[in-house]
């Protein structure tokens, strides 16, 4: 009867392991998620009462226009991001893993940006674009780049896009690399073999055997692109005319201080449900890719 | 290639773009410090001036910064916060990582709980943010300890993963053994289980760092009643101050990236390892 005994203890020992974090987890996630949904069917500000509205908030975001060009932008941002971050990072890490002096001195420096707070560098970026390229374009007389973009309605997003492209890259490369790393040696010899090309067996070998990399790449910055924060504080606060103001910074900035505590509570619904949809069907996506090969 | 007896010749053409590369790196934090070390009197508007060294190397911008942003508290609670976070991670995560690692396999409810909690991942800051400031001001968590639970909460996810999958290395026979010996569960775990589990503390360690010592939006709306600040927290609060005194307001972010860079030199190898073991194993 010992044996019994001791895998009833190990059950029980295990459960109460794993209970109070479930409840943690509970009261800081799932809670907050019901609760956020809860007032999202109201007319909270942020203080004193409240009333139930029903769906009418939902009805609201569909014809706010400053809700739709926060999804604008946020969009945008998101997949010119996106590409431009797995292309650029896709040949760096090419170009790091390829028979280079100074490689890890190199890789090294290349990762840098992954380390630094978004905040911090956002500030120093938008002193670069406000003062810095604008006196290059001074000097030399170059007419377009005369003016910070950050202060242009059309251009700022572009500010905006080369910080986080610049910070996401870092970490991309990192993970290409450890991709290119786990295909062998021989495969690129018997390519080389049988006559193949550089960009044949780019397509024919790397790509594919990359897939399950670019996999994670897509959605890992697909995701953090579509949550940026950090660099809208520090290089526009959403301006100018509300043409930077991403989905997150849209619910902090009227959610917390704007008195639409329910209204944007409706919008950040809507906004963790498109979440969990792209990533879903980014993963079922590049699955099947996989799978056919 | 050996085979043939030529030897692997280094790619130049590549090595020098590469460098040049770097610029696109280097050059911000150049500018950083540069501007950091000049007085106001030195911002000049042409582009020799703009790149040029200071002429003197004064730490006066840096001991005004120190002051203005009280950057000595600010990093205490950086480094406390960041601290106990990868410590209770490490040794809560890892327990959560291996009880679910280790029934999901025969037990319904660990396999729901497994999803329930990585599912968590998807959860965007923005819609748990609003809440989450109402429930920390009541239960009084409107504070640094609250920032540190929402952090065990807000990694958990990612960390249970990491840990539940680096369980599968670990033959079950090990802790079997030490059971016969009359070794309880709990203390199985802690004598068998979790020094085995090493490699993926690190990474677990150098992945919640980085994102928690960069994070500006939990302290922001957590502790924006409290005088508490962190160190990225502290640039935005005193961005006002700063007014246009560019040279008070670099000294202030070098300051900030300062205690980041340093680690990042002295565990460069653990770091990149440690993220890029995350996110493959992820």
């Amino acid at each position: 009867m010992k044996p019994k005994r001791s895998l009833l203890n190990k059950n029980r020992t295990h459960l109460m392991m794993i209970i109070p974090i479930v409840i943690l987890f509970f009261v800081f996630n799932t809670l907050p998620l019901i609760i956020g949904a809860f007032y999202s069917l109201t007319n909270y500000r942020g203080y004193g009462s409240f009333d139930f509205v029903g769906g009418r908030n939902y009805l609201d975001l569909l014809t706010d226009t400053r809700v739709w060009n926060s999804y604008l932008f946020t969009f945008k941002y998101a997949i010119v991001g996106t590409i431009l971050v797995n292309v650029i990072s896709l040949l760096l890490a090419l170009a790091l893993n390829s028979r280079i002096k100074f490689k890890s001195t190199l890789r090294g420096i290349y990762f840098i940006p992954n380390i630094l707070g978004g905040l911090i560098v956002g500030y120093i970026f938008s002193f670069i674009f406000t003062y810095i390229i604008p006196a290059v374009g001074q000097t030399f007389n170059i007419p377009w780049i005369q003016d910070s973009i950050l202060a242009d309605e059309n251009l700022a997003w572009i500010g905006v896009l080369i910080v986080g492209v610049w910070q996401a890259v870092a970490m991309n490369t990192i993970i290409y690399i450890s991709g290119l790393q786990t295909i062998p040696a021989d495969v690129y010899e018997a390519s080389k073999i049988d006559g193949a090309g550089t960009w044949c067996t780019f397509r024919k070998i790397t790509l594919p055997m990359l897939m399950p990399f670019i996999s994670i790449n897509l959605v890992l910055s697909t995701k953090n692109m579509l949550m940026v924060f950090d660099q809208i504080m520090s290089l526009t606060k959403g301006g100018p005319a509300q043409s930077t103001e991403s989905i997150s910074y849209l619910i902090y900035r009227n959610g917390m201080d704007g008195g639409q505590f329910g209204f944007q509570s409706a919008n950040a619904v809507v906004f963790f449900i498109l979440i969990v949809t792209i990533s879903v069907i980014q993963m079922r996506m590049t699955n099947k890719k996989e799978e056919q090969l | 290639m050996r085979r043939l007896g030529k030897k692997q010749h280094t790619n130049w053409f590549l090595t020098i773009v590469l460098i040049l590369g770097c610029l696109t790196v280097l050059f911000p934090l150049y500018m950083t410090v540069i501007i950091a070390f000049k007085n106001p009197s030195e911002m000049t508007n042409d582009v020799a001036g703009a790149l040029s060294l200071p002429s003197s190397w004064s730490f006066d911008n840096f001991a005004e910064a120190m002051r203005v942003t009280n950057f000595w508290s600010a990093l205490a609670n950086s480094l406390v916060i960041t601290g106990v976070t990868i410590v209770l991670s490490i040794l809560i995560h890892s327990i959560a990582g291996y009880v679910i690692g280790r029934n999901m396999r025969r037990k319904k409810g660990y396999r729901f709980l497994y999803f329930y909690i990585v599912s968590g991942m998807f959860v965007p800051f923005a819609i748990l943010m609003m809440p989450l400031v109402k429930e920390t001001a009541v239960i009084g968590l409107a504070n640094p300890v609250g920032v540190i639970l929402l952090y065990l909460v807000f990694y958990m996810p990612i960390n249970v993963m990491l840990y539940s999958g680096y369980l599968k290395n670990i033959p079950l026979a090990m802790e079997e053994a030490a059971e016969i010996d009359g070794a309880s569960s709990w203390k199985t775990y802690w004598k068998v289980i979790f020094p085995m589990m090493k490699p993926m503390h690190a990474t677990v360690a150098v992945l919640t760092a980085l994102g928690t010592w960069n994070d500006v939006m939990t302290p922001l709306v957590i502790m924006s009643g409290s005088e508490n600040t962190t160190l990225p927290l502290a640039q935005l609060n005193f961005q006002t101050q700063f007014g246009t005194n560019y040279n008070l307001a670099f000294a202030s972010y070098l300051l900030a990236l300062i205690p980041i860079l340093i680690f990042y030199v002295i565990c460069q190898k653990q770091i990149i390892g440690g993220v890029a073991n995350g996110a493959v194993k992820g």
